[in-house]
């Protein structure tokens, strides 16, 4: 890639460090992603596993946990969020917040109703 | 001689004016967001109905096989690692690889959809619908969660028809070379949305099927 255009779009990036979307064009490769594809199917086989074992109440924590390793990996490696500019996981947070913040208070409700 | 640089920068200032790749990203992530907390919303109305009624959504739950539900799963995963595949293969400049790849993610999607229609289709069969026969011998947290359960799934599958339609679109524009190695983008973006499909799917499965 032309490193005078790279100069060019990025004027915040004046070293070349280009967080932004060429970093993904950097280290395409094939292995990686599919080694994060074969780590979710055996997730997705703990997770069956895991629920056909009498765990009570951990159940659902145990599939829940497991769900949001799944999509961690998904996010970071899929989506390449780990190679992207760190505002995205800035927003990915707030948006994080924003939902646990509305289920709590709806729970905070419910609990001293039901 | 004088003339050459004057070119060379009218030639970065059309990349520049004509494309903004990041901002490209970065709208589609603000459109993720919304997406995010419409399910979200959804969600919370799950746990709230699955908090009053446990009872009801672990009987409701065992009317669902959880085979169909695993393989779903595993047909979106694959469907998402042939996008990324496809955006490395762009990348790397092989545009029938990569057209390759995104025809196995709409083979999959088409087939998650077929998995679907069958399941919906049993579900009718034995009366389980909204306001359907079988609904009425059941307790008020069996008929919430098969309300949840058609909603849920209902937007999602919906959500896999517009990205089926996202993907399609990229690659004709792929396929017209209006879409290359330096210029990606919208094969990202159409990815980033698939993803997301694919990440409310890894939430739906043990939420819906795997309750006990």
């Amino acid at each position: 890639m032309n490193h005078d255009q790279h100069l060019e779009q990025h004027p915040a990036h004046p070293e070349g460090h280009d967080e932004g979307h060429i970093a993904v064009a950097h280290h395409p490769s094939y292995g990686v992603n599919i080694l994060v594809w074969i780590g979710l199917l055996s997730l997705t086989s703990i997770t069956v596993a895991v629920a056909g074992i009498n765990l009570g109440s951990l159940a659902l924590t145990a599939a829940l946990i497991i769900a949001l390793i799944k999509s961690m990996f998904v996010v970071n490696f899929f989506m390449h969020v780990k190679f992207d500019n760190k505002i995205i996981k800035l927003f990915i947070g707030i948006c994080m917040v924003v939902f646990i913040i509305v289920l709590v208070l709806t729970f905070f409700d419910l609990t001293f109703r039901y | 001689m004088s003339k050459q640089p004057e070119t060379m920068t009218q030639e970065i200032q059309e990349v520049h004016i004509h494309r903004d790749d990041f901002g490209s990203k970065m709208g589609l992530w603000l459109f993720l967001f919304t997406e995010i907390l419409l399910f979200g919303g959804l969600f919370i109305l799950y746990a709230s109905y699955r908090f009053i009624y446990p009872e009801g959504f672990a009987a409701a739950a065992t009317h669902l096989d959880v085979l169909m539900g695993a393989l779903n799963t595993i047909i979106l995963l694959t469907s998402s690692l042939t996008v990324v595949l496809g955006i490395v293969a762009l990348q790397k400049n092989k545009k029938k690889l990569c057209l390759f790849f995104l025809w196995i993610t709409i083979f999959c999607g088409i087939l998650f959809l077929v998995n679907k229609y069958f399941e919906w289709g049993a579900k009718f069969q034995h009366g389980i619908y909204p306001k359907g026969p079988a609904l009425q011998d059941m307790s008020e947290g069996e008929v919430m969660y098969f309300g949840l359960y058609y909603v849920m799934t209902g937007l999602h599958g919906l959500h896999i028809i517009v990205g089926l339609a996202f993907i399609g679109f990229v690659m004709m524009q792929i396929k017209k070379d209006i879409l290359t190695s330096k210029n990606f983008q919208k094969l990202e973006n159409a990815g980033l949305y698939w993803h997301l499909v694919d990440i409310i799917w890894i939430f739906l499965f043990p939420l819906l099927y795997l309750i006990h």
